[in-house]
This record gives C-alpha cells, sequence and structure tokens, in this order.
C-alpha cells in the first residue's frame, strides 16, 4: 500500500496531566501519519495512553504539546467552536456502549449530527435514511435505542458517524459490548466501509479485531512502540502486549 | 445565525421530547409557575370584572352629572359639628347657578324609619326620598307603572316607586301597581316599579323604594332637616370647570363660610369618582400582581432545581452532542429553551385554570363576570418566559461549559 494522500499528521505530540498533585505524561513524542483509507488498529494495554490518543485524534481535547494536522489544519490552535465545527464534519465517532440517545428514535439519532451543520429537515431525513439503509437497518428506523438488539445499537452509531461522511471514522472498542457473532457482522461492516474508500481507525484491545486491520499501532507508557502494516506481524504484536499488560 | 431559528425549532422539539418523558415530574416542577401565573390571572380577572361592570354603571349616570354632598372635617367631626346640607342650599344653587338642570335632592333613610311591610311580611330596606327630576338625572326608568311626577311632590303624595327586589322581598302577589305597602307605619301606593339592575360588588341594586322628596320630610318628621345631597346636570360639558366653581362660590356664601375655612360640602363629577375607582382598582391589582410575583419567583426557584438535577441525569448525553459536533451555544440553547418551554406550558396552563377559578368565584358570589383582558395574558406569558430565561440561564451554562471527554465518561 503506497501513502496517498495524509488525512491526519502528528508531530511530537504530548499530552500532560496533573493528578493529585503529581504529573505525568499520557502521551510524549508521538508521531504518526495516518493516510486516506487507512485501517488501523490502536492497541495497547489499559493506562498506555489509547483513550488520550482518542481523544485528540477525535478533536475532543488539545495536545499539551505538538503539532496536529487534519487535512492540513492545525487543529490544535482551534477554539471551542471550530473544534465542534470540526468533529461534526470531520470525525464519525463510534464507542464500545454504543452512545446513543436514549429517547430517540434510530433515525433521529442519525439525524442528529446533521442538525448542528443547519442541514434542512428534508435533506438530514434523505441522508440519514441512506445511512441507515447502508448499514442494513432500513426498517428499524423508528425504534428507540431499547428496542433495538446491541448489534442493531452499534450499526445505528455506525450510520450516526457516516452520515456526515467524515473524514475519519473513529472507533472505541467498538465491538467490547457485543458477542462473538455480532462481533463478526460488524467487523465485516467495517471491512466494507474500508473497501468503499472510508479511513477507519479503530482502538481495541482484542488481537482478532486488530487482525483484521491493515495497519496496527501500539502504544506503550504513553509512547508509540511499534507502526506495522502487516497483518502477520500483527498478531504476535498484539499477543505480545497482552501478555505484557 | 442564519440557521438560528431552525435551530431553535429543534430545541423546540427535543424540548418537548424531554419533557414528555418526565410528565410527572415537569408537572410538578412548573407547579409553582402554574399557581403563581393562575393566581394573577385569577385576581386581575375578578378586578377587572368589578371595573369593567363600574365603568358601565357610570358610563350610563353620564359624565355631565355632578354630585354634591356635605363633607365634615375630621377636626370638626371630632368637635362634634356635623356639615349638612339643605334644601335652601339646593334652592339657592337654582337660582343663581345657570347653564344647569335636573337639580336633584336625595335623601337617604337606612334602619328603622325605612322597615317596610306588605301583608304581615316585613323587612327593610334603602328609602330614597327625592325629586321626580331623579328619574332624568340618573337615567332610572319604570319597567311597569309610571316615575312620580312634580305633582306628587308638590302634594306629598304617598306614592312609592319601588325596586323590583322588593316585590320578592316582601311577596307581593299579583299586580303590584295600585296595591299599597306600608313604610315606618305609613301607607304608600305602589305606582311603578324600576327596572332591574341586577348586582354590583354583591350588593343587591334593586333593593330600594323611591319616595317624593316632600313626602319624605313628611315621613321623617321632626324638627331637624335631613342632610341632602345634590345631583346636576350640566348643559354643556365646556363649562363644567366653572360650573364646579360658581357651586362653590355658591354655597360657601350661604354657609356662611369665612375666607380661611375650608369647604363643608365635596363636589365630585362622574368623571372624578370614576378616575377615584380606577386608581382604587389600579393599586389594588399592582398589589396582588406583586404578591402572587412572588410566587412565580418560588415556582422558578423549582424550575433552577429541576434543570440543575437535568443536567447532571443527562451529562452523558451532552457529551454525546458534543462529540457529535454540538457548540457550546448549541447546548446553552437547548437547556435554556427547555426551562422556557416547560415555564410556557406552566403559563398556559395556570392562565386556564386562573381564568376558571375567577369565574368560579365571580358566578359563586354574585360578582360582575370575570374578564382576562389581553395584557394580563401576555403579561402572564411573559413572566412565565421570564422566568424560564432567568432561572434556566444557571443550569443551561452548566450544561454547555461541560467537558466533552468527561460528560462521556460519566455514569
Amino acid at each position: 500500500m503506497s501513502p496517498v494522500e495524509t488525512v491526519i499528521q502528528l508531530r511530537s505530540i504530548a499530552k500532560h496531566y496533573t493528578m493529585g498533585g503529581e504529573g505525568f505524561y499520557a502521551l510524549q513524542g508521538i508521531d504518526l501519519d495516518i493516510y486516506l483509507n487507512d485501517y488501523m488498529a490502536v492497541v495497547g494495554s489499559s493506562g498506555s495512553g489509547k483513550s488520550t490518543l482518542m481523544n485528540l485524534l477525535g478533536c475532543l481535547d488539545y495536545p499539551t504539546d505538538g503539532q496536529y494536522h487534519l487535512k492540513g489544519m492545525a487543529v490544535a490552535s482551534l477554539d471551542e467552536n471550530r473544534l465542534a465545527g470540526i468533529r461534526n464534519r470531520e470525525i464519525g465517532f463510534i464507542f464500545q456502549n454504543f452512545n446513543l440517545l436514549p429517547r430517540a428514535s434510530a433515525l433521529q439519532n442519525v439525524m442528529q449530527p446533521l442538525i448542528y451543520r443547519g442541514s434542512p429537515l428534508a435533506e438530514r431525513k434523505r441522508r440519514a435514511e441512506d445511512a441507515l439503509a447502508m448499514v442494513g437497518l432500513q426498517d428499524r428506523m423508528h425504534h428507540v435505542p431499547n428496542q433495538l438488539s446491541g448489534g442493531q445499537r452499534q450499526r445505528v452509531a455506525i450510520a450516526r458517524a457516516l452520515v456526515t461522511q467524515p473524514a475519519i471514522l473513529l472507533a472505541d472498542e467498538p465491538t467490547g459490548n457485543l458477542d462473538s457473532s455480532t462481533t463478526v457482522e460488524i467487523m465485516a461492516l467495517f471491512d466494507q466501509l474500508h473497501e468503499d474508500g472510508q479511513t477507519l481507525i479503530i482502538v481495541t484491545h482484542e488481537p482478532d479485531i486488530a487482525y483484521r486491520c491493515r495497519r496496527v499501532i501500539t502504544l506503550k507508557d504513553g509512547r508509540l512502540i511499534s507502526d506495522v502494516a502487516n497483518s502477520a506481524t500483527v498478531i504476535s504484536q498484539a499477543k505480545g502486549v497482552g501478555a505484557h499488560g | 445565525m442564519a440557521n438560528l431559528g431552525f435551530k431553535i425549532i429543534e430545541a423546540t422539539r427535543s424540548a418537548s421530547q424531554s419533557i414528555a418523558a418526565h410528565g410527572f415530574r415537569s408537572f410538578l416542577t412548573t407547579l409553582g409557575v402554574i399557581i403563581g401565573v393562575a393566581s394573577v390571572i385569577g385576581v386581575v380577572s375578578v378586578v377587572q370584572g368589578f371595573s369593567a361592570s363600574i365603568t358601565q354603571e357610570f358610563d350610563g349616570m353620564g359624565t355631565n352629572v355632578i354630585n354634591i354632598e356635605s363633607y365634615t372635617p375630621r377636626k370638626a367631626s371630632l368637635q362634634g359639628l356635623y356639615a349638612s346640607l339643605g334644601y335652601d342650599d339646593l334652592i339657592e344653587i337654582k337660582h343663581r347657578v345657570k347653564g344647569i338642570s335636573n337639580v336633584t335632592p336625595t335623601v337617604t333613610i337606612w334602619g328603622s324609619n325605612a322597615v317596610i311591610s306588605y301583608r304581615g311580611e316585613s323587612t327593610d330596606t334603602m328609602v330614597i326620598g327625592t325629586a321626580s327630576t331623579y328619574q332624568k338625572l340618573y337615567a332610572v326608568y319604570p319597567d311597569a307603572g309610571r316615575f312620580f311626577n312634580l305633582s306628587d311632590d308638590k302634594s306629598r303624595r304617598r306614592v312609592a316607586v319601588l325596586g323590583p327586589s322588593i316585590i320578592t322581598k316582601v311577596n307581593i302577589k299579583g299586580d303590584p301597581i295600585g296595591q299599597y305597602i306600608s313604610i315606618s307605619g305609613e301607607w304608600f301606593k305602589i305606582i311603578g316599579i324600576a327596572e332591574k339592575r341586577g348586582k354590583l360588588f354583591g350588593f343587591d341594586q334593586d333593593d330600594f323604594i323611591l319616595l317624593p322628596y316632600s313626602t319624605t320630610r313628611a315621613l321623617l318628621g321632626g324638627a331637624e332637616e335631613p342632610d341632602i345631597s345634590i345631583g346636576l346636570q350640566v348643559d354643556d360639558m365646556q363649562m363644567i370647570e366653572q360650573i364646579k366653581q360658581q357651586l362653590k362660590n355658591v354655597l360657601r356664601r350661604n354657609h356662611n363660610l369665612g375666607k380661611d375655612a375650608a369647604d363643608d360640602f365635596k363636589i365630585a363629577t362622574a368623571d372624578q369618582m370614576l378616575e377615584t375607582f380606577n386608581q382604587i382598582i389600579g393599586s389594588t391589582t399592582l398589589v396582588l400582581a406583586g404578591i402572587v410575583g412572588i410566587s412565580v419567583l418560588v415556582g422558578g426557584i423549582g424550575i433552577m432545581n429541576i434543570m440543575l438535577v437535568s443536567v447532571t441525569e443527562r451529562t452523558r448525553e451532552i457529551g454525546i452532542q458534543k462529540a457529535l459536533g454540538a457548540t457550546r451555544f448549541d447546548i446553552l440553547l437547548q437547556f435554556l429553551i427547555e426551562a422556557v418551554f416547560l415555564c410556557l406550558l406552566g403559563g398556559l396552563i395556570g392562565l386556564v385554570l386562573g381564568f376558571g377559578a375567577g369565574s368560579l368565584i365571580s358566578s359563586a358570589t354574585g360578582l360582575p363576570e370575570a374578564t382576562v383582558p389581553l395584557w394580563a395574558v401576555f403579561l402572564a406569558f411573559g413572566f412565565s418566559a421570564g422566568t424560564g430565561l432567568i432561572f434556566g440561564i444557571v443550569p443551561a451554562f452548566k450544561a454547555a461549559n461541560l467537558d466533552p471527554i468527561d460528560a462521556l465518561r460519566y455514569e
């Protein structure tokens, strides 16, 4: 795979926290390029800095140090409102516990991000219906989350992440709350999205999931310790990390 | 800001959804606002009902009517000196003041001298002794029979015009005209029945008997002349101020008042009476509105409390919304609109309840029909919306300022 276009560029990113009077680096000296149509897994034991990296990539947080360019924009210097706009247009979040709005129907959940960009109702509805159809939920559109199975909820969340046609899809342990057969379905959906040209970043601690991805980066104690594109290496790396953690 | 209106619509939709999701809690939350607005509207509707019917009453009386009554200053009354207007004052006015008509004396009798009886049924009422011009001055027209005329008055005829309530009070059977009724032990022939006027302030306005002035004087007997009030009509409204001055001069001369002495009478026009009345109504409304304003304040604090709880409960939702690209302003707007929406809903319920209570009070106590003026409706809604805005701003800011990462992690 040859790099075509850089979507994300991280240079000497650091994130420093002070907790109970003691400072520590959750991330340190991270240099990372993510390219168009990358299908990347982020692995590492708990406390390795995965979540912090995810929050930074998702523009939910600011780095303490370093440069973050998303599609050429220096994101770290943007104000909160601009950052909200970036999240809305460029990032599609998928969470472990789905994080759907509980009182809203599947359709309303998927339409939600389009509200913040001011799309008119008809357009919102059309795009949300398309997104739901893409994940195979065209006949569950008017169900509220607790009328849906775990796999269906995650599909709604994926549809919601896709509806804005974001630059990157950012999934945090997307199969963590799902049984094995549903996990396979969701991963197949991710594979499909990758084939369609979507850029995907999946944070996971499951080697099986990481194995499906084309690229795996490993974090340990806030540092990037490996970045490999070989699936065969991935398995041993992921397993190795698991053994260490 | 082009899509602000659109965002407001969305926020309203989401607000109605979350209000409906906690129906009973929302109801309890707005109860303070409901009670506040209901009491404002209830009070205002009753007071305005009064006001409307009083105004109508004064309109019927005509603005060109002047009333003169004796007035005893406080200091004099402590000394036992009571001012009085007599028939000679009336004569003087008639002769000396030009441009007036229907100059009418009125003497009112209450209590033991006003006991009436008819075939064993006995009750007391208000007996008014007056002249035939009373009819034109105060627009009292007989429903049946006739009013007394000049010759009735001149020859002290024992004739009476009854307020319609008297008929039922002493249970007069058949056609009352031509029958006899006893007033203070003397027999009077009923010659007319005044038209019905209904109740005002809970007072029966039809419970009276009108007698010719001279007859009344005879009925009272005694050497002392009664204190009368004098009503008259100004022919040309342009002249009303000059006529009032002339009346004042005539009465002061007739009463031998010195230069420094205060007037021992009061000259009132219908306009003035209406104005005084409106002032009373106005300040009553204001005071009551102030009191109920406090209850709306209490309601507002309730709203703030529940909105703060609601923000905490929905911390995670707020985190999700922020992750999806909601700005601080989006979240602020959403919670602010929810608070305002909640208050407006309370205001609407309060409006309906208040008007209902007002109408109920009015009809149960025989007060004039309750009316809600448009300004009170706007006031109620303005108040509600204001309460929502003021007490919603703190919870809304709390929600808007949540850190998305912490909010997403919130359990």
